[in-house]
């Protein structure tokens, strides 16, 4: 019963938004209150509905109703609670059942927490968020219906893939979800003012909290990901250029370069079809990245059930709304240019450089990921395009994009002095040149570019650092004082900047200089990696919920002395008949000692192990460095100036030196 | 001039949507990558026979001049060969095509279990424990079926299940390979 209840809810859901994506639109061209403030209605109903239909799945999936196909193909009885509730969204019609709730919840909470917004504005903007949803819950009822029945019913679902079965992969997909669709109600903004023809300074006011929302989910969803790649996949990679990952990078890039040119557009009234263009392009990458993920279009570890017939109606979607949306922007943007003047040395060009840096970054990466198929294509000729490819692209367009980061908050608003600048920065010039000498010296050598990246990420921290310290004149008594009256925003670029150098040194650290070593082992083999030592002790059967684990016992030590034990496991789950690593970790802040083990050689070597260690150095960094984009964000997200429905202070008498 | 730059992202997505409707359509498997053994001689590999089962092991020689031949990569652990067993079977009686296998990473009571509950349509099967073969034969997943023609060259290889719109991919390269001979 309760399963068809979900698929009714999902029915009326619908409606609402067929609904919500005539009348509101139709009422801001007529100038009809009434109909324009139906879309706060239409917009609170539509995320209840589909609220509604997402717990009779969750439902389903908490009982083991084995009924239902969906339950029967990714659960199981004997699965631990957690991942009953996380198989909600582990297939593609839960997941995209997901998809459409953050695209409704999105949509209500425009209609209820915008207070501030011209009604008009809002009208417009929640009928285009109602396209979209019109578009995927239809495309969720056609094609794709998370509520179907078997019958006979099971005795027993399959199981979700046991890698899938984590902490972090259990979050990890909301948590992108709600950074890609976040970004949708950014798109619906930016149509919606197509439309009206009209982008101000308030404009790019009212889209900016969405926007560092949903920047803050996707940067979270993200490094979930690459941690959950690191920790449980056993390879002790974090990062893979795979097109999965890809497609989830480029809206980050996208969405980081619109949150800084809808700051010039706040600020100083200019790049305002730059910044519409991006709130399209950021969603549109996001929508590209739905597709690839289940069209089966490319070739990636991460992979949905494929459907070709899924494919072309997610293809249709998208034709719609992006070559909709651009042909839109293509008509009206010409007519928006104006605004603030700048000089060529200015806060304004520096972050047009950041724009057009990120954005090469943003096309290289989309290049890179679509060429197999462009290829394909012409020649006929299969190939993929791996990390040689993007390390050797993308790291050339990120080192300027990171040495233009440090300069880019010390300049001032329309002109600025690069010269005063530079000689303000002379000692972190000292400071970086030191830093590059002793990285070189603690790694003994390593890869010139390597070690210059480390200087650069050091140059970023330093630079942000000095201009936090200038701007709260910290060695002057009243800095607390000072350092409180400051917006929050500005607080809060700073944590986000440092984050990226923090997550820029992991990077560099856990690539450049990571060491990793397979042997055989049986009982007593002694294995050396990076100062120190690893001797195996021996394996132990155990018996978890549902698998079966052998747990290896090493015993780590440096110099002789002990340092701790480690137990990597194998586990081996019967009933979705998959076997899995499971790494243990020494962590430490200067890196990571990284074990795993997997199944005896051959025959011939039974009692033989194959024992995989690395060690990665400052890895932990990207996790760090994660957090404080995140934290940054948020900071910047409860700047009072922000924040939904506050109400607007008095205007600060000191110029707000910007984030 | 100013017009047709508003216009570029419109012709740059327009024109990765048609590159995506291409790829979309007839039959493409981006997973296909091709064998390096394709018309090459089949690689050298001798394998024990499983214990506890009557089909005899599989060595080169048991490939050459022998007609065309399907060398099915399977294990007991591997749900899909499960799926494709009673196409292969029914392959081998109809089809007129010799069938062999290569058990690949199996137990052999395990592998004994399997076809003793399946049944056996295997004329012989080699028991590569070890996965030796299975490198010579660059084999990346399983199941795996080679199509190894009279003088024992492998003419194709087909990845995954034999089943579905597999099965009639599969068809099509082993008549492909008939008309051949």
């Amino acid at each position: 019963m309760i399963p068809e209840l979900g698929q009714f809810a999902l029915s009326l859901a619908l409606m609402a938004a067929l609904v919500q994506s005539v009348l509101p639109i139709v009422g801001a061209a007529r100038g009809n209150t009434t109909w324009m403030a139906s879309a706060q209605t239409t917009a609170v109903t539509q995320a209840l509905l589909t609220a509604f239909a997402f717990g009779a799945l969750m439902h389903s999936f908490i009982v083991s109703d084995f009924t239902v196909v969906n339950v029967v193909e990714n659960s199981n009885s004997l699965k631990p609670m957690l991942y009953k509730v996380a198989g909600t969204w582990g297939s593609h019609e839960g997941s995209l059942l997901l998809w459409v709730l953050i695209l409704a919840v999105f949509g209500a909470a425009v209609a209820v927490l915008g207070g501030n917004i011209p009604l008009a504005l809002k009208a417009r903007t929640l009928s285009v968020q109602a396209w979209i949803s019109v578009g995927f819950l239809s495309f969720l009822i056609l094609t794709s219906n998370p509520f179907d029945r078997i019958f006979p019913p099971p005795l027993d679902g399959q199981d979700l893939n046991p890698l899938l079965q984590d902490f972090g992969l259990a979050i990890h997909p909301p948590l992108l979800y709600i950074g890609y669709v976040g970004f949708s109600i950014v798109f619906s903004f930016a149509v919606a003012a197509l439309i009206e023809g009209r982008v101000d300074p308030a404009w790019a006011r009212w889209v900016r909290p969405w926007t560092l929302a949903a920047w803050m989910a996707l940067t979270g969803g993200i490094a979930l990901g690459s941690w959950w790649a690191y920790y449980e996949l056993g390879w002790g990679g974090w990062w893979f250029w795979d097109p999965v990952e890809n497609v989830s990078f480029m809206p980050w890039l996208a969405g980081t370069a619109l949150l800084h040119s809808a700051i010039v557009t706040e600020k100083r009234d200019t790049f305002k079809a730059w910044t519409i263009l991006l709130a399209i392009l950021t969603f549109s990458l996001s929508l590209l990245g739905t597709f690839i993920v289940r069209s089966g279009l490319l070739t990636s570890v991460h992979a949905f059930a494929v459907d070709p017939e899924r494919g072309v109606y997610i293809l249709g979607l998208l034709a719609v709304s992006i070559l909709g949306s651009l042909a839109l922007f293509a008509w009206r943007a010409p007519a928006m240019e104006g605004g603030g003047l700048f000089a060529p040395i200015s806060r304004e060009a520096g972050l047009l450089i950041n724009n057009l840096l990120i954005a090469t970054a943003c096309a290289t990466v989309l290049f890179g990921t679509l060429y197999p198929l462009f290829l394909e294509a012409i020649t006929d000729e299969k190939i993929s395009v791996g990390p040689p490819f993007f390390n050797a692209s993308f790291i050339p367009i990120t080192l300027p994009l990171i040495i233009v980061m440090g300069i880019g908050p010390h300049l001032s608003w329309k002109r600025a002095d690069l010269a005063g600048v530079l000689a303000r920065l002379k000692w972190l010039g000292v400071i970086v040149l030191l830093a590059i000498l002793v990285t070189a010296w603690i790694a003994n050598g390593g890869p010139l570019l390597a070690v210059i990246s480390m200087g650069i990420a050091v140059w970023l921290v330093g630079a942000t650092v000095q201009d936090w310290a200038r701007r709260a004149k910290l060695f002057q008594p009243g800095a607390w004082a000072r350092i409180k009256r400051q917006p929050r925003a500005s607080h809060g670029m700073t944590l986000a900047h440092l984050g990226l150098g923090v997550v820029m040194m992991g990077a560099i650290g856990a690539s450049a200089w990571k060491t990793d070593n397979v042997s055989f082992a049986e009982e007593g083999t002694q294995v050396p990696i990076a100062g120190f030592e690893v001797t195996f002790e021996g394996i132990n059967e155990v018996q978890g919920p549902n698998y079966i684990a052998q747990v290896a016992t090493l015993n780590v030590t440096k110099g002789g002395e002990f340092v701790t034990y480690l137990y990597p496991e194998r586990r081996v789950y019967p009933v979705a008949q998959t076997t899995t690593t499971e790494s243990a970790i020494r962590q430490t802040l200067a890196g990571d000692l990284y074990v795993s083990i997997a199944e005896p050689a051959s025959t011939s070597a039974s009692g033989l192990w194959t024992l995989r260690l690395i060690y990665e150095p400052l890895v932990n960094f990207l996790w760090i460095g994660s957090v404080m984009l995140v934290l940054g964000g948020g900071l910047s997200l409860s700047d009072r100036r922000l924040r939904v429905g506050a109400p607007r202070r008095a205007a600060p008498t000191n110029a707000t030196p910007a984030e | 001039m100013n017009r047709l730059i508003f216009a570029l992202p419109l012709v740059v997505a327009a024109l990765i949507g048609a590159f995506a409707l291409w790829g979309l359509s007839g039959g493409r498997d981006p997973n296909a990558i091709p064998s390096a053994l394709i018309s090459k001689p089949v690689p050298d590999f001798e394998l024990p026979p499983i214990e506890g089962v009557a089909s005899p092991g599989l060595k080169t020689a048991d490939l050459q001049g022998q007609g065309l031949t399907l060398v099915n990569v399977f294990a007991s652990w591997c749900g899909p060969c499960r799926a494709e067993h009673p196409v292969l079977t029914r392959l081998a009686r109809e089809e007129d095509v010799r069938l062999v296998a290569i058990n690949y990473k199996d137990k052999p009571e395990a592998a004994a279990a399997w076809l003793e509950e399946l049944g056996n349509p295997y004329e012989r099967i080699g028991s590569d424990y070890s996965g030796r073969a299975g490198i010579e034969w660059g084999v990346t997943g399983v199941p795996e079926t080679f199509i190894i023609d009279a003088n024992g060259l492998v003419v194709h290889r087909f990845p995954g299940p034999v089943v579905g719109d597999g099965l009639r991919r599969f068809q099509e390269a082993l008549d492909q390979a008939r008309s051949a001979q």
